[in-house]
C-alpha cells in the first residue's frame, strides 16, 4: 500500500533538497496514483470511471511513508475548521477550490438518547448540519468540484437520490460551474426546490435511482462533463473519509468502538473504515479494534442481507422504502461495504419503514436533531444491534447521521399530532391546557 | 430462436471491440449474443466474462433498460429489435 520515495530520491541529493521536495509534495498532495481495487492496475491521477482491464473500481493511492511524521495531530488541529483540515489525506493538488466551509460538523454526546437506550457512551455525528446543503454530500462534492476545476471541466453533473443533487447544484453555483443533474422523477419536493433554486439544468428521469445511474454512465461516456459520482468517482469518494476523521479528532483522537453507518451506494461505509485505518497507520490514533456496522431499510437491504448470509457477494433488489436517499438496489460499492464490515468485525441490521420513522422522532425528542429517514435508519439499526447483543451496552457507539429531515418532511408530517387552534383568549388557553393535563404553576395575582 | 439485436458498447470497452460503439449480433439469449461478441473480439470477451463463464461482476447488462439480474441473467431470452446495453457498474450517490 505504501510507496517509497524513489521518484524523489533520484532528485534529492542532500537534506535541504529533500526538505524542499517534501514541502513541494505537501503542497501538491500525497496522492500518487489511481489503483484498481480488484486487479491492482495503476493509472495516472486523471478523470477515470473504472479500470480498463477488469472494469473494477479504482481508488486513490497515497504515499503514506512520506506522510508519517508530517501529517500530525498538531498540523491537523492548526488547519481550518472545515473538512479541509485533512487536505493532506485528500487527493487535491493545491489549494481547495470548493466547500471551504463544508464539514467540521458537530459530534454530539447524546446523553438523553443514551439513557433511553441503556447505553453508556453514545455519540451522534451530525451531518444534518453540514454546510451549505445539510448532508454528508457536501464532503464528497467539495473534493469532486476541486478536482473538476483542476482538470479543466466547465460542466459538472451527477445522478442523485436527492442530497447529491442539492449539494452539486449549490457548490457549482458558488464555483461558477455549469451543472446538469439527473434525478428520479418522483423525489421529495424539498430536494427538488432546494436544487432548482441554484439554477442548474435538472432532469427528472422516469425510473428509480438505478435507472438514473445507468443513464449517467452513458452520459459520462458521451460528453466532456465531470459527472462527480462517475468519472470523478475515485476523488469524490475520498471526501467521505472526512466524516470518519472528524469523529476521531472530535472524540479526542480516539476511535469509537462501534460506528453505525447507513448504506446506499456503498460509498461512505468503506471510506470511514479507510479513514480509521489511515489514522492508525499514521500513528494519530490507537487501534482498539473499531467495528463498523451497516444500516439499511428492510425495503432495500442488499448489503445487510449479504452480511447476514455470511459476507457473500450482494444480490441486487428493487427498492421499496420511504428512505429514498438510501433506496439503491444495486450499490456498485456494495461488496466493499460488506468487506469493510467483515474486516472490522462488525455486522448489519435492516429496519422497517415504521421503525425508521419512530427512530427519527426518538432522535428529535431526545437530542433536538431532525434527521431524514436515512439517519432514522441508522438509529433504528443501532437499536436492533444493541438488542441483538452485537453492540454491548458498555462500549462506545457513534451513530452517523448523514442528512437533514427538513428536506423530506412529507414522510414525517402525517405521523405528528395536529396542533389545536383556539381564539386569542387567555381563558380559552387555560381551558385547553387543563383539558390536556399539562401541569402549569400559576403566578400569584 | 435467434434474433438480431443491437448491442451498445461503453467507451471503456470500444478499443477492444474494433472501436465500434454499436454492433448487430444474433442469438436466442443474452448469453449467446455476448458469447458471439466475445468470439469475434476475444480481448473484449476477456473483460466481459470470468474464467467460469459468468459475467464479470463489474459489468452490468441491460435488455431494453432492464438489468438482466432481475430477468434470467445470461439466459434472458431476446427478441428481434431488442436493445442490449453493456454498462460498467459504477455506483451511486
Amino acid at each position: 500500500m505504501s510507496y517509497g520515495l524513489t521518484a524523489f530520491g533520484a532528485l534529492a541529493r542532500n537534506e535541504a533538497d529533500r526538505e524542499e521536495t517534501l514541502q513541494e509534495q505537501t503542497r501538491k498532495g500525497f496522492a500518487k496514483a489511481l489503483r484498481c481495487k480488484e486487479c491492482g492496475t495503476e493509472y495516472a491521477l486523471e478523470p477515470r470511471t473504472a479500470c480498463d482491464d477488469c472494469l473494477g473500481p479504482v481508488e486513490v493511492a497515497y504515499d503514506y511513508a512520506a506522510m508519517r511524521g508530517r501529517v500530525t495531530r498538531e498540523r491537523i488541529e492548526a488547519g481550518p475548521r472545515s473538512l479541509w483540515r485533512y487536505r493532506e489525506l485528500l487527493p487535491v493538488s493545491g489549494a481547495p477550490l470548493a466547500g471551504l466551509r463544508s464539514g467540521w460538523t458537530p459530534l454530539v454526546k447524546a446523553e438523553r438518547l443514551a439513557a433511553e437506550l441503556g447505553i453508556r457512551e453514545l455519540y451522534v455525528k451530525d451531518d444534518s448540519a453540514n454546510y451549505p446543503t445539510f448532508s454528508y454530500k457536501d464532503r464528497v462534492v467539495s473534493v469532486a468540484l476541486t478536482k473538476a476545476i483542476e482538470f479543466g471541466f466547465d460542466t459538472v453533473g451527477c445522478a442523485s437520490t436527492g442530497n447529491l443533487a442539492h449539494s452539486v447544484a449549490a457548490h457549482a453555483a458558488a464555483c461558477g460551474l455549469r451543472a446538469v443533474i439527473m434525478i428520479p422523477h418522483d423525489l421529495e419536493e424539498g430536494k427538488i426546490v432546494g436544487t432548482l433554486v441554484f439554477g442548474p439544468r435538472l432532469v427528472k428521469i422516469r425510473g428509480n435511482y438505478d435507472d438514473v445511474n445507468r443513464l449517467c454512465s452513458q452520459i459520462a461516456d458521451r460528453y466532456r462533463w465531470a459527472i462527480v459520482n462517475v468519472n470523478l468517482r475515485p476523488y469524490y469518494t475520498e471526501g467521505a473519509k472526512t466524516h470518519g476523521f472528524e469523529i476521531a479528532e472530535q472524540l479526542g483522537w480516539r476511535l469509537p468502538k462501534h460506528t453505525v453507518v447507513p448504506v446506499a451506494g456503498g460509498t461512505i461505509l468503506p471510506k470511514i473504515w479507510k479513514a480509521y485505518r489511515e489514522l492508525v497507520e499514521l500513528g494519530l490514533v490507537e487501534d482498539e479494534g473499531p467495528r463498523i456496522h451497516a444500516a439499511q431499510a428492510e425495503g432495500c437491504s442488499p448489503v445487510v442481507r449479504a452480511i447476514e448470509a455470511g459476507f457473500v457477494p450482494f444480490t441486487p433488489q428493487k427498492p421499496r422504502t420511504i428512505a429514498r436517499s438510501i433506496a439503491i438496489g444495486s450499490p456498485a460499492d456494495g461488496d466493499y461495504a460488506v468487506g469493510a464490515v467483515r474486516d472490522s468485525g462488525g455486522y448489519g441490521a435492516a429496519a422497517t419503514d415504521e421503525e425508521i420513522l419512530d427512530a427519527v422522532e426518538l432522535l428529535a425528542r431526545t437530542e433536538g436533531i431532525f434527521t431524514e429517514p436515512a439517519g432514522g435508519t441508522t438509529l433504528a439499526a443501532t437499536i436492533k444491534l444493541i438488542r441483538a447483543g452485537r453492540i454491548p451496552k458498555d462500549e462506545s457507539v457513534c451513530v452517523c447521521v448523514t442528512g437533514n429531515g427538513l428536506k423530506s418532511i412529507e414522510v414525517q408530517a402525517g405521523r405528528l399530532p395536529e396542533a389545536p387552534v383556539i381564539e386569542a383568549k387567555i381563558d380559552d388557553f387555560a381551558a385547553l391546557i387543563e383539558a390536556a393535563g399539562v401541569s402549569a404553576e400559576r403566578l400569584a395575582g | 430462436m435467434a434474433a438480431t439485436v443491437t448491442v451498445q458498447i461503453p467507451t471503456a470497452l470500444r478499443v477492444h471491440a474494433g472501436d465500434n460503439a454499436k454492433l448487430e449480433l444474433s442469438g436466442g439469449t443474452v448469453g449467446e449474443v455476448l458469447r458471439e461478441l466475445s468470439s469475434r473480439f476475444p480481448a473484449l470477451g476477456k473483460r466481459l466474462f470470468k474464467a467460469d463463464g459468468q459475467l464479470n461482476r463489474y459489468v452490468n447488462v441491460f435488455v431494453n433498460d432492464e438489468d438482466i439480474r432481475f430477468l434470467q441473467n445470461l439466459d434472458t431470452a431476446i427478441s428481434a429489435g431488442d436493445g442490449v446495453a453493456i454498462v460498467p457498474a459504477i455506483a451511486g450517490g
